[in-house]
């Protein structure tokens, strides 16, 4: 089944007197269950396909169908529903909350649905961090973890109110090797769980741990194919010990 | 979202920066503070004033002549001489509401006594005088009405001036004072009644059969005033009614004509240096309210440094679900809070300036609840008034862009 469908999808942006075509009509599906990569340069498009995935954006012309809602005349209200019910957002930077704990952190997009009570909001997100494997932290501040246990949190968040799709922007940008690998393994070991995800990157190494990869270039589609995915933990174990990675 | 997650939101954001929230509200706790004082304050001088006049008398009238015109020209009181023997006779035959009566006729006097001298005025009065006034002899006797039928040289002094004269604390019943150069006996000592309801020396006084100083001291024979006490307050507007009927008549007013004097009660002074003192603490609160607005805008503007600085937590709010109502409201709610705890310390401050300066200014210590309420009201209000740009600004951050804020 199509989670996400898109049909000849343009975004134009008006600068100055200029019109900048960011997106010159795309189309393509996710299934559910697929672990996407979406690779680019700077100026590709990605991040502007991102913000589309992600109903921050709606699309100049075409379609997009999430989960079977078609976003381009939604209101501001229903997209803001919209991402709180069907989408996961993991930044580059984590963007988690200062001075909050993991748990508090991981509980915030549940405080935006009315459906949760306040103990169904910390049972979900005690599962979402035993998920991500940080129950023991759950109570540390975010100057009190570590980058990739940042990043953890910020996952787990974006786990809590069970997605339709995980949407990642450059989630390994701000880590080393080591802890990127590390978390690609997070994010394989939930895409084996049936999560969907799609992971916008510019690094070809973190494109391999994924399914299928979609290479965007001046707003087309150049590539979209599938993937000899690696395993991030076997890569994890193979790279050397002690090293400064 | 709900408002008890809102409202820990906004403690949460507050007590991260304690200091800065501290600063913030400075605005508004002085100007609440401000404002209960000037409130509490205005209260209890209404009331202590109250208490000073039901201590001189509620149910004292006075009676004085009205303001003349002689072929249109204003001539003021003082010319007036409408008010003579003929009228206090007939006042004391006729009434029936007035258990005291007396005139008063009073001028400038420096009285000396051996080296020392004091100036002052003498006034000339019936004895009915202590009662209506509240005055009680410490030494000696008031003079009597043969006394005022013979316009016996002999007068009785306020506590001030026998200080004056006096200073070595002898007794000066028996002994002469020249008043200019009338010698007079004190035969009384007044006991001290403190400051008047006006403030004045209530004890700088000497007291004279009226007969003595109409016709002795000024030459003259009508007075400057009458004054009245009624049985009691309920009948002191009878009592007017009264008096106002009987001189009318005794000065031959016809049915058309305006009075030729004036009746005041205690009732009616006390009721317009009321409305005076309501417009006085009115005019203090405003003034004391600005500071409110001062402490308003710079909760406004504390509030655009937190948005700026928060923007990146704005965009995870709204890429995470949060709608522009929830951004607005979490925004709005925390400048109120803001507000109101700084107004909760202010109302606190504010009851202890005011009880300081009751016990400063010895008045009763009142603590005005009306105050309190509006306080709360206003703080409210200014949180929501000052706090809805910035939480305007918050909610309609787009989230694109407020995600890559740097």
């Amino acid at each position: 089944m199509s989670i996400i469908e898109i049909n000849n999808l343009r975004r134009d942006f008006q600068v100055g007197d200029e019109v900048v075509h960011a997106l010159r009509g795309i189309s393509f599906g996710i299934e559910q269950g697929e672990f996407v990569s979406i690779m680019g340069t700077s100026g590709s498009g990605k991040s502007t396909l991102l913000n589309i995935l992600g109903c921050l954006d709606t699309p100049t012309s075409g379609d997009y169908i999430i989960d079977g809602t078609n976003v381009r005349d939604l209101s501001k209200r229903k997209l803001a529903t919209l991402r709180n019910r069907k989408i996961g957002f993991v930044f580059q930077s984590y963007n988690l909350l200062p001075r909050t704990s993991a748990l508090e952190n991981v509980e915030l997009p549940l405080l935006y649905n009315k459906q949760y009570s306040a103990r169904q909001r910390r049972e979900r997100a005690m599962e979402a961090i035993c998920l991500v494997g940080l129950e023991e932290r759950k109570n540390h501040t975010s100057t009190q973890l570590s980058g990739g246990q940042q990043q953890r949190v910020a996952i787990a968040r974006a786990l809590v109110n069970n997605p339709v799709i995980l949407l990642a922007d450059e989630a390994t940008g701000n880590l080393d090797t080591r802890t990127s690998y590390e978390i690609m393994a997070l994010f394989q070991k939930l895409h084996a769980n049936g999560t969907t995800i799609a992971f916008v990157t510019h690094e070809p190494d973190i494109a391999n741990f994924t399914n299928r990869t979609i290479k965007l270039r001046d707003g087309h589609i150049t590539d979209d194919i599938p993937v000899d995915t690696q395993d991030a933990q076997v890569a994890l174990e193979a790279l050397p010990v002690g090293d400064d990675y | 979202m709900n408002i008890t997650n809102l409202l820990k939101i906004a403690l949460q954001a507050i007590g991260r920066n304690k200091m800065r929230a501290m600063l913030t509200m400075l605005g508004i706790i002085i100007g609440i503070a401000a404002v209960i004082t000037m409130l509490s304050l205005g209260e209890s001088v209404r009331q202590s004033m109250k208490d000073e006049f039901a201590e001189m008398g509620t149910n004292s009238i006075m009676v004085m002549p009205a303001r003349q015109r002689r072929g249109g020209v204003d001539m003021g009181k003082s010319v007036s001489k409408s008010l003579d023997l003929k009228d206090y006779n007939a006042l004391r035959e006729g009434c029936h509401y007035v258990a005291a009566f007396s005139p008063t006729v009073s001028t400038g006097a420096q009285m000396v006594y051996g080296s020392r001298n004091h100036s002052g005025a003498v006034t000339g009065v019936s004895p009915d005088y202590l009662i209506i006034n509240n005055y009680t002899m410490e030494r000696g006797l008031m003079f009597t009405e043969m006394d005022v039928k013979s316009y016996a040289k002999v007068c009785v002094l306020g506590k001030t001036v026998v200080d004056e004269l006096f200073p070595d604390g002898s007794n000066p019943v028996g002994q002469t004072v020249r008043f200019g150069n009338i010698p007079m006996k004190v035969i009384g000592v007044l006991k001290s009644k403190g400051q008047g309801n006006m403030g004045q020396d209530a004890d700088d006084l000497a007291l004279a059969p009226y007969t003595t100083v109409q016709k002795r001291f000024m030459g003259i024979n009508y007075f400057n005033m009458l004054m009245a006490s009624a049985i009691n307050q309920e009948s002191s507007e009878l009592a007017a009614t009264e008096i106002t009927h009987i001189l009318r008549s005794t000065h031959n007013i016809g049915p058309d004509d305006e009075d030729d004097f004036e009746v005041m009660t205690m009732d009616e002074i006390l009721t317009s240096m009321d409305s005076v003192m309501s417009l006085l603490t009115l005019l203090l609160t405003c003034i004391a309210g600005i500071s409110l607005v001062v402490g308003g805008i710079g909760i406004m503007n504390i509030m655009y440094v937190t948005v700026t600085e928060r923007t990146r937590e704005i965009g995870l709010r709204m890429s995470i679900g949060a709608q522009q109502r929830d951004i607005l409201m979490q925004f709005l709610l925390e400048s109120v809070v803001l507000s109101l705890l700084g107004g909760m310390i202010g109302i606190v401050l504010g009851i202890g300036m005011a009880y300081i300066a009751s016990m400063l200014m010895k008045t009763p210590y009142i603590i005005s609840y009306s105050a309190i309420a509006l306080s709360f009201f206003v703080c409210v209000a200014v949180g929501v008034f000052f706090g809805w740009y910035p939480a305007k600004k918050a909610a309609n951050l787009d989230p694109i862009q407020a995600l890559r804020w740097e």
